[in-house]
């Protein structure tokens, strides 16, 4: 505890901490297109197209064939495994065309949720054996930040203290061997928006929360200036009885952050959790104009928020692709400008 | 821990946000004039006067008795126990004296240090037995905030994760008390300069000692925005070979609180741990010219770079007092943080003397 070994050395530190900065620059955001198979399958699912390989090939290829325009609200996209090895229909490996457009590449490292034997049907998240090993590829193989999911939920008696301190850890287990690979983390400890609890609930729960994982990482002698973190926004549960305001939303939010993320932390990338394209692009700018000084970019990492227009415009058909193109195009922009706190 | 029992009303937090912005407000710091009794004789010892009550009293006077423009620099007084009931040669009330300047007044609340058995010499504070009465006390004899020191050292072996543990537990149960009673708890995690172990290590050892207070302070539920930090700046060993300077340490410090104390924290108000009056202000003005981010106000909380001046040139007679008060109020004008500091041409020899006691205890 006394004695330092560091870690990583000074050209380390600035390659991570070039990394995400370059991701979190101004107006830009992340399009997390991770969506496990299955998660996938869902999506799918909803615009009644088949959860083939070749369909998830095609419908990636719609988002990552935006034109320039992405590039000034774009700073990253995270990818699942499967996609960072599939190409456009011209061969061009989709990688490449992300990092062509100046944007930076991300991988999904987790192997999802298992649950803790003696709670009340809370998880932890796996992954970690062999993650330095699968770092290390992902960054010969062109990314260059991953993206590590774990979960909470809110109910009479969770979050427990063992599910606060177990998904700290592990995040910061995963954060500390991705630094060694070069590999920007980005910390994301989701507290779902289930249940019928108020936005005052969940700030004190995302407070405690957020608490934990940074002594985590502080413990695990994680360099905080290359990592960004994904939480929720605080809001209320999702049959809350009680309607909030962006502003409300984005007080309690930026509140809970300032007590807890400490300003060296560049950025901190939200989560869309459920909510419609119109509401994520709202409280993030309303975010973006709350009155408190916020020492960190405040931007978004969105799925749903940022591809449900570009996916029922596809509904599979392939002469629909550049009409769902440019929906995606306007919503990224949206996101941007929501940034600008207009 | 998922259910909120709020500690505070809204009016609490209110009240305690609003006193502790009123302290670090334009640039101004804090006097941490509560030198125990036992302290106040090393001070007055160097300038040959005896350390009675009413020599403690009589300088005390000069100071809280300095022009009302003093509150353009000053924004809290710390006082010790006694010194809180003492009163000036009219008859008035040290408390009242101060207050009526607008500066708030502040009172000591811990009780020393108390060893650590099985460490290598570390040490846990004493003082939370009947802390909720005495707060109460206080907070009605005009005291607005309070004052903690925790003390750490760096060794080869030390500090130790009980000490840090131990000690930023202490911290965070006087803090959560002291706002129960309305007053604006500093939270002072001293790391002594003792040693020479070099910036780095110093700043390895700060970092990992303010993410466990603050640790502490979310566990016990305090609020952060109605409480202020009193660190060490971030420095080498005492013995330390290796010069560094003012912006070597700026930048030390200022990561090191960057990637520690959250942005809801109004003020760091830093502790000048033996640092000549000189350089406790070249190195804060470093800090406030320096690139990096600042989301919280920083300045400072000084006894002895605030006073050094002023009791050199008192030397116990009456005579003097207008002269020390011009010394006081001079230095007191260079530190309010605005950045502007230079070192000055002919450095007065109290300015440059360095006050460091090793070991220092209060």
């Amino acid at each position: 505890m006394t004695h330092q070994h560091p870690a990583l050395t000074a050209e380390q530190k600035k390659e991570l901490s070039d990394i995400a900065l370059r991701i979190v620059a101004p107006g830009k955001g992340i399009l997390a297109a991770d969506e496990s198979v299955g998660h996938m399958a869902k999506r799918l699912n909803q615009i009644g197209v088949e959860n083939t390989e070749e369909n998830r090939r095609l419908y990636r290829q719609i988002l990552f064939s935006a034109d320039s325009r992405v590039k000034k609200c774009i700073g990253g996209v995270i990818f699942f495994h499967e996609t960072m090895y599939q190409k456009a229909d011209d061969g061009t490996p989709f990688v490449q065309m992300i990092k062509d457009k100046g944007i930076v590449v991300g991988i999904k490292v987790d192997k999802g949720v298992v649950p803790l034997a003696g709670t009340d049907g809370e998880t932890t998240t796996q992954g970690l054996d062999g993650l330095w090993e699968r770092c290390a590829q992902y960054k010969k193989d062109g990314a260059d930040f991953a993206k590590w999911r774990c979960v909470l939920k809110i109910s009479e008696h969770t979050p427990s203290s063992l599910a606060i301190m177990e998904n700290a850890n592990v995040l910061a287990r995963y954060a500390s061997i991705c630094q060694q690979n070069g590999i920007v983390p980005i910390v994301e400890p989701e507290i779902l928006p289930d249940g019928d609890h108020d936005l005052k609930r969940c700030q004190y729960v995302t407070e405690k929360v957020l608490a934990a994982v940074y002594k985590a990482l502080s413990d695990h002698h994680v360099y905080l200036e290359g990592t960004l973190l994904k939480p929720n926004m605080v809001t209320p549960g999702h049959s809350c009885p009680t309607k909030y305001s962006p502003e409300e939303i984005a007080m309690a939010t930026v509140t809970a952050l300032r007590r807890t993320v400490p300003p060296a932390v560049p950025g901190v990338t939200f989560l869309s959790g459920g909510q419609s394209e119109e509401e994520a692009s709202i409280n993030l700018n309303a975010i973006n104009t709350c009155p408190l000084v916020r020492p960190w970019a405040l931007t978004f990492s969105y799925g749903r928020a940022l591809q449900a227009s570009a996916l029922s415009a596809w509904r599979g058909q392939k002469d629909n692709a550049d009409a769902a193109t440019e929906e995606f195009v306007k919503r990224a922009e949206v996101m941007g400008v929501a940034l600008l706190g207009e | 821990m998922t259910h909120q029992f709020p500690a505070l009303s809204p009016e609490q937090k209110k009240a305690l946000a609003d006193t502790a912005q009123r302290i670090v407000a334009s640039g101004k710091g804090i006097l941490a004039a509560d030198e125990s009794v036992g302290t106040m004789g090393n001070r007055l010892q160097r300038i040959n006067v005896e350390n009675t009550e009413e020599n403690r009293r009589a300088f005390r006077e000069i100071l809280f008795s300095s022009d009302t423009s003093i509150n353009q620099s000053i924004g809290g007084v710390i006082l010790f126990h006694e010194t809180l009931y003492q009163k000036d040669s009219s008859g008035k009330p040290f408390p009242a004296l101060i207050k009526e300047k607008g500066i708030v007044v502040g009172i000591k609340l811990d009780k020393g240090t108390a060893p650590l058995a099985g460490t290598n010499g570390e040490t846990t504070i004493q003082g939370l037995d009947g802390l909720a009465e005495r707060c109460a006390q206080y907070k009605k004899d005009g005291a607005d905030f309070g004052k903690w020191r925790a003390v750490l050292k760096i060794t080869s072996t030390t500090p130790s994760q009980l000490a840090i543990q131990e000690n930023a537990n202490t911290l965070a149960r006087y803090a959560s008390i002291c706002q129960q009673h309305g007053l604006v708890p500093i939270v002072e995690p001293e790391i002594l300069p003792d040693g020479d172990h070099d910036l780095q290590r110093c700043q390895y050892v700060t970092e990992k000692v303010l993410a466990a207070v603050y640790k502490a302070l979310n566990d016990h539920h305090v609020y952060l925005e109605g409480t202020l930090l009193k660190p060490n700046m971030v420095t080498a060993g005492h013995s330390c070979s290796k010069k560094y300077t003012p912006q070597d340490i700026a930048i030390a410090t200022v990561t090191t609180l960057l990637r520690t104390v959250p942005a809801a924290v109004p003020g760091i108000c830093f502790l000048s741990g033996g640092q000549s009056e000189e350089e406790a202000s070249l190195n804060l003005n470093a800090m406030n010219q320096s690139p990096l981010p600042k989301p919280w106000k920083l300045t400072f909380s000084y006894g002895r770079a605030l006073q050094a001046s002023a009791l050199a040139a008192w030397l116990g007679k009456s005579e003097n007092k207008k002269a020390a008060q011009e010394a006081f109020r001079k230095r007191a004008q260079v530190l309010a943080c605005r950045g502007q500091y230079v070192l000055s041409g002919k450095t007065d020899a109290a300015a440059m003397q360095s006050l460091f006691t090793a070991s220092y205890t209060y």
